[in-house]
């Protein structure tokens, strides 16, 4: 079926617009930069001696590509559409457009210079996603609070009476954020095997109380709006919003099951992961019942199958999580490429998607411009097909090298039988990169008008007038 | 005043980062000041040297941890690999050494390569080691390691006080030697730091940790069987252990590493010095008139007997040698009669 065009406007004044546009175009160019050096990275792996040298290295370019896509595409890609979302569900203006600039500023500037201190070698100790050296990570958190300042004061200022559920999963996650990357980089809790468990608490709530509540707070405005009804429930919103903070926070240390830190603490964590599924139910089942239905909405949209796809695959990628925490499925998958499908199967199937159905939602409502149907299209379907070869390869590869591995095989059997589901991670990974030119490409097409134009068109039909 | 987190985002927020930062105070924070403070070093560990702490920041800065872990957990696939699992008191000296030198982070999360946790009991040559970070793939077939050459320079000629690597042929520079600089000896000093303390409860091994248990009890030949039990055996083993230097084909590296085939102790009717060779190692041989400096590991310390039987009987039947078998008796013996080094 047809998908129908966009033939709403929305009645935003034209400063929020380039705002959002602003954090949305940043967003997509460091998406364009972070996955052209992942996609470089999976072809290492087929020609270990492709580009020698130290900047271009694997060890220096792995933080640099993951660093850039949390940082760099998802955080301001996320903020982006919630600066739009927590004004318009608190029906006020957003409290300060300046301090927004002014993070949307720091946040690139912590982003380049963190990504250039990582390719000159200077890290914080390679822990994942905590490479930033901490002057870096500083100004990331102070564009952080100047959002939820901004936010906040945002909420508080609403015409609404009740607070609509989006905007206490976006500005939860900020305060959760903020408290995290102080934990994690203060110095006093950094010796030994305590930094371990500062890095696994940090690694694990990075995903689960950012890129996490930020998305769905997002899906739980975008879905209903689409659909033109309300969510099926808000019970089980809130239900799934004190369980996601109650349980999500318990399990980092599952991340380093087996290892040397305390037994009690990776138990702990283990329980809370199955606990997980509360959450993860509650949310997947909300989302699912408000889209029971709309089949003929899912047709028509081009937005609402990105958002389906980020809903299906938090349901899947979470329950995964779930599974890998156990003990004996931890032995088999645990530092095999399995996880790697894992992080990208919840990172860009989940969060990359449903950004992508806010992007497709929002922006041509603002700008009134709209990108090739098309085009959309085969933005969809080159990430759909490019991340299931990239999952699906990791998931099996790494499954086999895990059974190697308790076989007794020699190691480097383990790798040599990996060659194939490499191949296939870098030949899933360039149809990923590919979508990502494309939509780069939609956004342009979506772009808000300039100052310089719209006053072109304002001076036009006051000539008419005046002819008339 | 009604408590309602619906309409009072006040009382929302608060209690939502009171809640997180309360969680997180009982599942990170107490937990590692607690470690921090209660964990001592393992007894028997060292502090590192100067120039090892050199190597362990080149080893972040050029992100080694992304691929390698550094933790053996309780597993029987990790302790008989890599010896044994490991316990807190081994991270215990890992500390930041200025504000802007932070916690190294060594335990990893992916085994891309294998874990190093007691990397320099497996393979305790520099000169693999140097090798190894110029050029993966001329010492292991089939590693997707990257290359370091940027740590070495080549040098027209090697002067006094440098050390020169031996790069075979497809791999050397055109001319000129291949000389570590500072960061590859730092690297390496590290690297061959990594050994795990043994511990007290396992005394019985000497050196290095666990001995490895076998999956066959005897895998030794008898006059009856057909040799295939040991000889699986002896193919791991020796692909586990052994072919990173003397190479899968037990061709060796010329000049740096002594083949095995063909070799005169390895076919010498009487196996003596070659089970004495595998148990206690051997360190400065001249081979065939070459003088090999990379020393060779006391198996000893990490296989059982049945284990060095197995890849002794496939060292003396594979590529071409046809030399008398030994049994794990034979080993055993040996062993007993103690360390003298071969020479």
């Amino acid at each position: 079926m047809a998908k129908s065009r966009v033939d709403e406007r929305y009645d935003t004044d034209q400063r929020l617009t380039r705002l959002v546009y602003a954090y949305l175009a940043t967003s997509a160019v460091w998406l364009l930069l972070g996955t052209l050096v992942g996609s470089y990275l999976s072809l290492k792996f087929i020609w270990p001696d492709l580009g020698v040298a130290p900047a271009l290295s694997f060890g220096r370019l792995r933080p640099v590509h993951v660093n850039l896509v949390f940082w760099g595409f998802a955080s301001p890609g996320m903020l982006g559409l919630a600066l739009w979302v927590v004004p318009r569900t608190c029906r006020t203006a957003l409290a300060s457009h300046r301090l927004a600039w002014i993070a949307l500023a720091l946040i690139n500037l912590s982003v380049l210079a963190g990504a250039l201190q990582l390719l000159s070698g200077i890290t914080n100790g390679a822990g994942e996603f905590r490479e930033f050296t901490w002057p870096v990570m500083g100004l990331f958190a102070i564009a952080l609070v100047l959002l939820t300042i901004t936010l906040y004061r945002t909420i508080a200022q609403r015409a609404t009476r009740e607070l609509y559920i989006s905007n206490w999963y976006i500005l939860a996650a900020l305060l959760w954020t903020i408290t995290l990357v102080v934990i994690a980089y203060v110095p006093w809790i950094q010796s030994g095997l305590a930094d371990t468990v500062v890095q696994g608490y940090y690694m694990h709530q990075g995903v689960g109380m950012w890129f996490t509540p930020m998305s769905l707070g997002l899906a739980y405005y975008f879905l209903p709006k689409l659909l033109n009804k309300p969510i099926y429930s808000y019970s089980l919103g809130v239900l799934a919003f004190w369980t996601q903070l109650l349980f999500y926070t318990m399990i980092g240390g599952h991340h380093f099951v087996f290892s040397p830190t305390p037994w009690l603490l990776q138990t702990v964590a283990i329980v809370f992961s199955v606990g997980m599924l509360v959450p993860v139910v509650a949310g997947t089942g909300n989302f699912l019942l408000t889209m029971r239905g709309s089949t003929r909405s899912f047709a028509r949209s081009y937005s609402l199958p990105f958002i389906l796809i980020g809903v299906v695959l938090y349901f899947v990628g979470s329950t995964q999580g779930t599974l890998e925490a156990l003990r004996s499925l931890n032995e088999l998958w645990h530092f095999t490429d399995f996880t790697v499908g894992h992080a990208h199967l919840t990172m860009y199937g989940f969060v990359a998607f449903l950004i992508w159905g806010g992007v497709y939602a929002l922006v041509p409502r603002l700008s009134g411009r709209e990108p090739s149907h098309g085009a959309i299209g085969l933005h969809f379907w080159l990430s759909v097909v490019g991340l299931t070869v990239y999952v699906g390869a990791l998931s099996i590869g790494g499954t086999l090298r895990g059974l190697s591995w308790l076989s007794g095989a020699p190691f480097i059997e383990s790798v040599q039988l990996m060659a194939p589901f490499w191949l296939g991670r870098a030949v899933g990974g360039g149809l990923m990169l590919a979508s990502h030119v494309v939509f780069a490409w939609n956004l342009w097409q979506m772009r808000p008008a300039t100052v310089r134009e719209v006053q072109a068109v304002t001076d036009v039909v006051a000539l008419e007038a005046h002819v008339a | 005043m009604r408590l309602d987190f619906h309409e009072d985002h006040r009382l929302l927020f608060g209690t939502v980062l009171a809640g997180f930062v309360a969680l997180s105070v009982v599942v990170a924070v107490a937990p590692a000041a607690w470690l921090q403070r209660a964990v001592p070093p393992t007894p028997g560990s060292r502090p590192l040297t100067a120039l090892e702490q050199r190597g362990l920041d080149v080893y972040l800065s050029e992100g080694c941890v992304y691929c390698h872990t550094q933790q053996v957990r309780p597993l029987a696939q990790d302790t008989t690999r890599y010896g044994r699992a490991s316990i807190a008191g081994d991270y215990a000296r890992l500390r930041p050494t200025g504000p802007f030198h932070p916690t190294p982070r060594v335990l990893g999360t992916e085994r891309t390569g294998p874990d190093l946790s007691n990397i320099a009991a497996r393979q305790p040559s520099a000169v693999w080691h140097y090798l190894h970070l110029y050029q993966p793939r001329a010492v292991v077939q089939g590693s997707v390691m990257p290359s370091f050459p940027w740590l070495f320079e080549v040098r027209d000629s090697a002067s006094a006080g440098d050390s020169a690597i031996t790069v075979p042929a497809p791999y050397a520079p055109t001319g000129g030697v291949v000389v570590p600089r500072e960061s590859a000896r730092a690297l390496v000093a590290y690297l061959l730091a990594l050994r795990s303390a043994s511990l007290p409860s396992s005394s019985s091994a000497p050196a290095s940790g666990v001995v490895r248990e076998t999956a066959a009890p005897v895998a030794t030949p008898t006059s009856t069987d057909d040799g295939s039990a040991w000889r699986e055996q002896g193919a791991k083993v020796y692909a586990s252990n052994c072919a990173a230097c003397h190479q899968p084909l037990g061709t060796g590296l010329p000049g740096t590493f002594p083949p095995l085939a063909g070799d005169a102790m390895v076919t010498a009717a009487d196996p003596t010095r070659h089970i004495e060779t595998v148990l206690f190692g051997a360190s400065g041989s001249t081979i065939g008139g070459v003088r090999y400096t990379s020393p060779m590991p006391a198996w000893g310390a990490t296989l059982s007997d049945a284990d060095i039987a197995a890849v002794i009987n496939h060292e003396r039947s594979s590529w071409g040698n046809r030399a008398p078998l030994v049994s794990a008796a034979d080993v055993a013996t040996i062993r007993a009669q103690g360390g003298r080094r071969a020479q």
